[in-house]
């Protein structure tokens, strides 16, 4: 492996204007947010205005020449996004974001088995997709709301079982009873990649073993991962990848579904209209293959416009770069917080498999508050649960304060935010 | 500084040492209730006393956990409205709803309702704060409703 070069913070600052504006009564911006949402360069933003300025059309339906070029940025759009997960195009969906990619999922599950129990055909292989009282899901105790709840629903309408695999103390998970939670009757393995919460990266693969053991499907919540390391969506054992654009430093409004193309051809739709179709009369509709069965109506063409601009610019930072940069930023956040007495991170401490997003406590203050008093010091991080309520449950704290790291952030970031969090301490009078 | 207009002293005051906090018995009505963005929550009890129509709250009391913000709201809350009529809890509330909107709205508000309520006139201008400091008052409002119809005769339309 060759050497990780650093990353030039000050020349990709200047690609994020918004990085340049004052908060809060003229304090410099420090946005340690980007678990949350990344800021956009210019080349995303440009991307996407010169679609609108030049190529504007609805694609796939039309033949003038804006419809055919709109078409074809669209999918050379599918063609840079895809490559930079190491899939292939035709296993690419484009959702609205990362949680509809999920819900996609999930209901390709609900939908199947009402299909089943209609005695209605499935696409070949659908089969997998039918569940009965009975059967099991394992998510993980970790996951994002996102990741959670679309579960937990398919669960109470399907009869089907959910379960969980549980945090240790230290904030990874506890794999001790992989064997007996991952079993025969296990439908599908769902679980994020990497924490949005603590940051812990999971042994996506060791899991993913387990799963293909007993032929469940396995999904994996990518959001936190595919942004912030390299990810080849082959290498990781699963059958569906789900990340979102908007957190990648592309434009809102736009997600990703990658699947194996069997899993993805095995799958009933699940938002259904014009696009998704092969053929239609009053009487019925047949469905058109994938990545189309997924995407009914005009898509969101200039978001994914937008988003293949991202994957260029990450690619051109490189991801073993961007990797190392942001693993070196959060050694210093790591070590730099637990400095501040009474300052407890919520999540692993050793910079191990984790990776930059930050939860902590500070005695006696609310998160709340530490936030606010960051906020005046024009740091802006997340406050609250994080959509990864349960989490919080596990670790008795109603909130935490999360720092995230982005690549356009410095090591002069993670000074103010440390510096912020002394003020906060003084601000509310809390001593030693 | 912003931040000093929003975490005044005497708001520091209540957070650091509230009143009505802690459950008591009696009581005619109890919610809970929970900001969804940030997890905090609250219980809170309401009892009522005297013929309908001319209701006085007789206790307010709560158990809660959450920010400065909202932790001293509910006792301002307490002690705004604890021994008052019920129809001056309800205006006093209603005077509480137009502070949080003073950021964006011309608003005239009647101070001696509000007592040190008026000091969270600076957390208006967050907006993402407004909750914290309206949990307890729609707790209230929600409690204090319950119990009104609770106090209404079974059978009385």
């Amino acid at each position: 492996m060759t050497e990780p070069t650093p990353l030039d913070v000050d020349r990709i600052r200047k690609d994020f204007p918004i990085l340049s504006r004052t908060v809060r009564g003229g304090r410099p911006l420090v946005y340690l947010d980007s678990g949350a949402t990344s800021q956009k360069p210019v080349q995303v933003l440009d991307a996407e205005r010169h679609f609108y300025e030049h190529i504007n059309a609805a694609v796939h339906r039309g033949a003038h020449q804006l419809a055919e070029e709109a078409t074809d940025a669209y999918e050379s759009a599918r063609h840079t996004i895809s490559a930079f997960v190491g899939g292939q195009p035709e296993d690419l969906v484009f959702t609205k974001n990362a949680t509809e990619s999920l819900n996609l999922v999930t209901y390709s599950f609900l939908n199947a088995t009402l299909k089943a129990a209609r005695g209605l055909e499935l696409p070949e292989g659908g089969e997998h997709f039918v569940l009965e009282p009975g059967d099991e899901i394992v998510i993980t105790e970790i996951e994002h709301h996102a990741n959670l709840v679309p579960w937990q629903e398919l669960c109470s309408k399907t009869g089907a079982t959910l379960r969980w695999i549980p945090l240790t103390d230290d904030g990874r998970l506890n794999l001790s009873t992989l064997d007996t939670l991952i079993n025969e009757r296990t439908k599908c393995v769902s679980i994020v990649h990497q924490s949005n919460i603590l940051g812990t990266i999971n042994d996506v693969v060791l899991i993913g073993e387990h799963a293909a053991r007993v032929k469940s499907l396995f999904v994996v919540d990518a959001c936190q991962s595919i942004p912030h390391m390299p990810v080849d969506v082959g290498t990781l054992g699963a059958d569906l990848v789900a990340w979102s654009g908007h957190k990648m430093l592309g434009p809102t409004g736009i997600g990703c579904l990658w699947g194996r193309s069997e899993v993805l051809a095995a799958m009933p739709p699940f938002i259904s209209g014009g696009s998704m179709i092969r053929k239609v009369t009053m009487e019925g509709t047949t469905f058109a293959d994938p990545p189309q069965r997924f995407e009914a109506g005009v898509p969101m063409t200039a978001q994914a416009v937008g988003l293949a601009a991202a994957a260029d610019y990450l690619t051109d930072l490189g991801m073993a770069n961007v990797a190392a940069h942001e693993h070196a930023l959060t050694g210093y956040a790591l070590d730099g917080l637990e400095s501040i007495p009474g300052v407890r991170i919520i999540g692993p401490r050793n910079n191990v498999e984790r990776g930059g997003a930050i939860s902590f406590v500070v005695d006696g203050i609310h998160a709340h508050d530490v936030g606010q008093v960051l906020d005046d010091r024009g740091v802006a991080v997340r406050v609250g649960h994080h959509c990864a309520a349960p989490v919080c449950q596990r670790y008795g704290v109603t909130a935490t304060v999360r720092a995230s790291f982005g690549v356009y952030n410095g090591f002069d970031d993670v000074d103010s935010l440390v510096a912020a969090v002394k003020d906060a301490k003084q601000f509310f009078g809390v001593t030693d | 500084m912003r931040l000093d207009q929003m975490y005044q002293e005497v708001i520091l005051d209540h957070y650091k040492n509230p009143h009505g906090k802690g459950l008591v018995e009696p009581f005619d009505s109890q919610v809970h209730h929970v900001n969804p963005t940030c997890g905090d929550e609250i219980t809170l009890r309401v009892k009522l006393s005297g013929a309908a129509g001319s209701q006085v709250v007789e206790s307010v009391s709560f158990d809660s956990q959450g920010c400065s913000i909202s932790q001293a709201s509910a006792s301002v809350l307490h002690d705004q409205v604890e021994g008052v009529s019920l129809d001056q809890a309800f205006l006093t509330l209603d005077e509480f709803s137009s502070l949080m909107k003073s950021a964006t709205a011309e608003v005239t508000l009647d101070e001696e309702l509000l007592g040190d309520a008026i000091a969270f006139e600076g957390v208006a201008q967050y907006p993402a704060r407004i909750k914290c400091a309206l949990l307890a008052w729609m707790a209230f409002k929600d409690a204090a409703v319950q119990a009104t119809s609770a106090a209404q005769p079974a059978g009385d339309e």
